[in-house]
């Protein structure tokens, strides 16, 4: 993926919330995106994934220009987002389902899927359980199971972890690590620290729309003297409340 | 087409697990057109077939007011009740309160009299014109005031205050008619009247010719059910606003859209599915009601529905009318940014443009601009085809001219649906 020069504003607002904004994330890589609240990593995220588009910039991926008309790019990344997103009012089987066939799967290989991701996320016993009645962790594994439905080459994942419990979070964890070791990159944004240093190799850490650090946990460990991620963030953002 | 079906199912799904939404689309609509059909048709059989009870106090002692009397009851609109010579104005107010009666007439001691004498001025005057002699005998002069007063409770419709006065006016004629015929027969022949000739002369009974002005020229007299039934149904069909603009606005602010935009799927196909799902459920609202005229309305006291004979432009007019419904629908939900905004301004709105489309007030009795007014509301369009096949006995030739407004009124709907969501960067 690559990001040269962005610039992004939200419509009805003058200051510019992502700036001259510029990144390149290998394929295959499993690359972490850090920053306080409010910092810009969502909306990062979103014009990533073309949800928005930038004012100024290109963003690519795969090869191809994000925020073209053509979908054709959409099949090749999996999206997971911060929000739960998928219908309440359905089984997790049947969410499974429509976004499967919404992702460009058959039939014959959407029920397969289906069939398999709800045997790894541990959600066979409650597949026809309406999600809307589901636990914090298990509407996470949902969420989850959409985004890699169609088994993409690109999983961007906005806090894929937040409000679970350890079992959940070392379920995601060791599920997105084995996704990795097969070939998808991953991109990912989390507030969980530590989590983060077990998943990434590669890392970015955004403030006020810009990328003030990048590289490998070791490499910035090295460069600030600091031994932890958690350490590395709070000296380079400050102690200050952002939101 | 898989995608299709697929987001077909998904939206059947979640709309059969929305009961409130059911109950609002269904149930609702159902007991909204037996509730006003059963009301309206008591109305219409207080007025058609029951009489409205007249409270008479007759303080006259002479033939005249026994006369007017019968006539009134010969009238068929009222049914007499008499009340004490006695009773003063006041008395007679009271006892309309009393006895709830909405009209009440008081007939004076003089009114014999003073038809007698005018009787016999009108019969002086043929005579003369006749070149014949009048009667010489001088009779007392009265100031001309009206014959009798009618008191009515403000309550009482207009329309239905008329009828009764034309009532009234028609029986006091056929008495002053009578009296006027005896003196000139009696002054020409110098004896009384024959009865049979009287009632020949008088009771002649013509009937009106009636030619009921249908596409068929059938005599099917309309009844509150081939009125209400349609009526209801169009309103009906455009209430699914409730749910399904308040659907489009929560997958619009829910987090399943922004997954929804970056998948290679385009949204077009999530607005189809709903079309089509939403257009089975018009069509779905439209058999349920007919059914219930047809097979409901009869066993508990009301008229039947009869549906008209070209049932073509019956399915027609109703997946037209439904695809309006559909389209209106989801342009609200589609501008709409939360459930609230698009369930208030469309409830609103739908009741705004059934009375503009002639569902509450019919539009034939609106003035002139608001006339024109009423031809924006898709609802006045539904519902005059639905009149043309329901009460005119039209087919589908006679309805086009129906069916194409409303048909452009819903490509307007789609096309501000399409710009709308592309200016959003949502297809």
């Amino acid at each position: 993926m690559s990001i040269e020069h962005i610039d992004f504003r939200y419509p009805g607002t003058d200051a510019a919330l992502l700036s001259g904004l510029n990144l390149n994330i290998e394929k295959g890589e499993s690359f972490g995106l850090f920053g306080p609240n409010g910092a810009g990593k969502t909306t990062l995220m979103n014009l990533m994934t073309g949800v928005l588009n930038p004012s100024v910039g290109e963003i690519r991926l795969l090869g191809h220009k994000m925020g073209t008309s053509s979908k054709k790019v959409n099949r090749l990344f999996g999206f997971v987002p911060q929000d739960f997103s998928f219908y309440r009012e359905l089984s997790a089987m049947e969410n499974l389902e429509f976004y499967g066939a919404w992702a460009g799967l058959d039939r014959k290989r959407t029920k397969k899927r289906t069939a398999e991701l709800l045997s790894i996320l541990g959600l066979e016993d409650v597949k026809d359980k309406e999600v809307g009645k589901f636990s914090g962790g298990m509407k996470r594994r949902v969420n989850l199971a959409i985004g890699v439905i169609h088994n993409p080459s690109v999983l961007f994942l906005d806090e894929p972890t937040v409000g679970v419990d350890v079992q959940t979070r070392h379920a995601i964890i060791s599920y997105l690590k084995e996704l990795n070791d097969n070939g998808t990159t991953l991109i990912y944004t989390s507030h969980q620290l530590t989590e983060a240093e077990t998943l990434c190799r590669q890392m970015a850490l955004i403030d006020s729309g810009k990328i003030i650090a990048e590289g490998t946990l070791e490499e910035l460990s090295k460069k600030y003297k600091k031994k932890s991620l958690e350490e590395l963030f709070i000296s380079l953002t400050g102690k200050e409340f952002r939101d | 087409m898989y995608k299709l079906w697929v987001t077909i199912k998904k939206d059947c799904k979640i709309l059969l697990r929305d009961r409130t939404g059911i109950l609002l689309m269904f149930v609702m609509p159902i007991i909204l057109v037996v509730v006003v059909t059963s009301i309206q048709n008591s109305t219409f059989q207080l007025i058609g077939k029951s009489k409205l009870p007249l409270l008479v106090c007759n303080k006259d002692t002479g033939q005249a007011s026994l006369q007017l009397i019968s006539a009134i009851n010969r009238v068929g609109l009222l049914k007499v009740s008499p009340l004490p010579k006695n009773e003063s104005p006041e008395d007679i107010k009271q006892a309309m309160k009393d006895k709830d009666a909405q009209l009440a007439i008081m007939i004076p001691a003089d009114f014999s009299e003073r038809e007698g004498a005018k009787a016999q001025n009108s019969a002086n005057k043929s005579l003369k014109s006749f070149g014949l002699q009048p009667d010489s005998t001088r009779h007392k002069a009265f100031l001309p005031e009206p014959p009798f007063t009618l008191y009515f409770s403000p309550i009482l419709q207009e329309s239905l205050r008329f009828s009764v006065q034309g009532g009234l006016t028609s029986a006091l004629q056929l008495v002053e008619g009578r009296e006027t015929l005896r003196k000139l027969y009696y002054a020409i022949n110098e004896k009384q009247l024959p009865p049979d000739l009287e009632n020949e002369m008088l009771n002649t009974q013509s009937a009106i010719g009636m030619v009921s002005v249908s596409k068929t020229g059938g005599l099917g007299l309309p009844n509150t059910t081939q009125h209400n039934v349609p009526a209801w149904t169009i309103f009906a069909m455009f209430f699914i606003i409730m749910s399904l603009s308040a659907s489009v606005v929560r997958e619009k602010t829910s987090g399943s859209f922004i997954r929804l935009k970056t998948l290679p799927t385009n949204y077009n196909v999530g607005m189809l599915s709903k079309q089509i799902t939403y257009l089975g459920v018009t069509l779905l609202q439209a058999m349920v009601i007919f059914s219930m005229g047809i097979y409901l309305f009869p066993l508990i006291g009301l008229p039947g529905l009869n549906l008209p004979s070209d049932l073509t432009a019956l399915v027609i007019a109703t997946v037209i009318t439904g695809w309006c419904a559909v389209s209106y629908a989801i342009m609200v939900g589609v501008f709409a940014t939360t459930q609230v905004q698009g369930n208030g301004f469309g409830a609103v709105s739908i009741v705004i443009l059934s009375v503009m489309g002639g569902l509450m007030v019919p539009s034939f009795a609106m003035q002139g601009g608001l006339r024109t007014v009423s031809n924006l509301s898709p609802l006045h369009w539904s519902l005059q085809a639905y009149y043309d096949l329901f009460l005119l006995g039209g087919k589908l030739s006679d309805v086009f001219v129906n069916l194409i407004p409303l048909f452009i009124i819903t490509l307007v709907f789609q096309l501000v649906i399409f710009f709308q969501l592309k200016r959003k960067n949502l297809i």
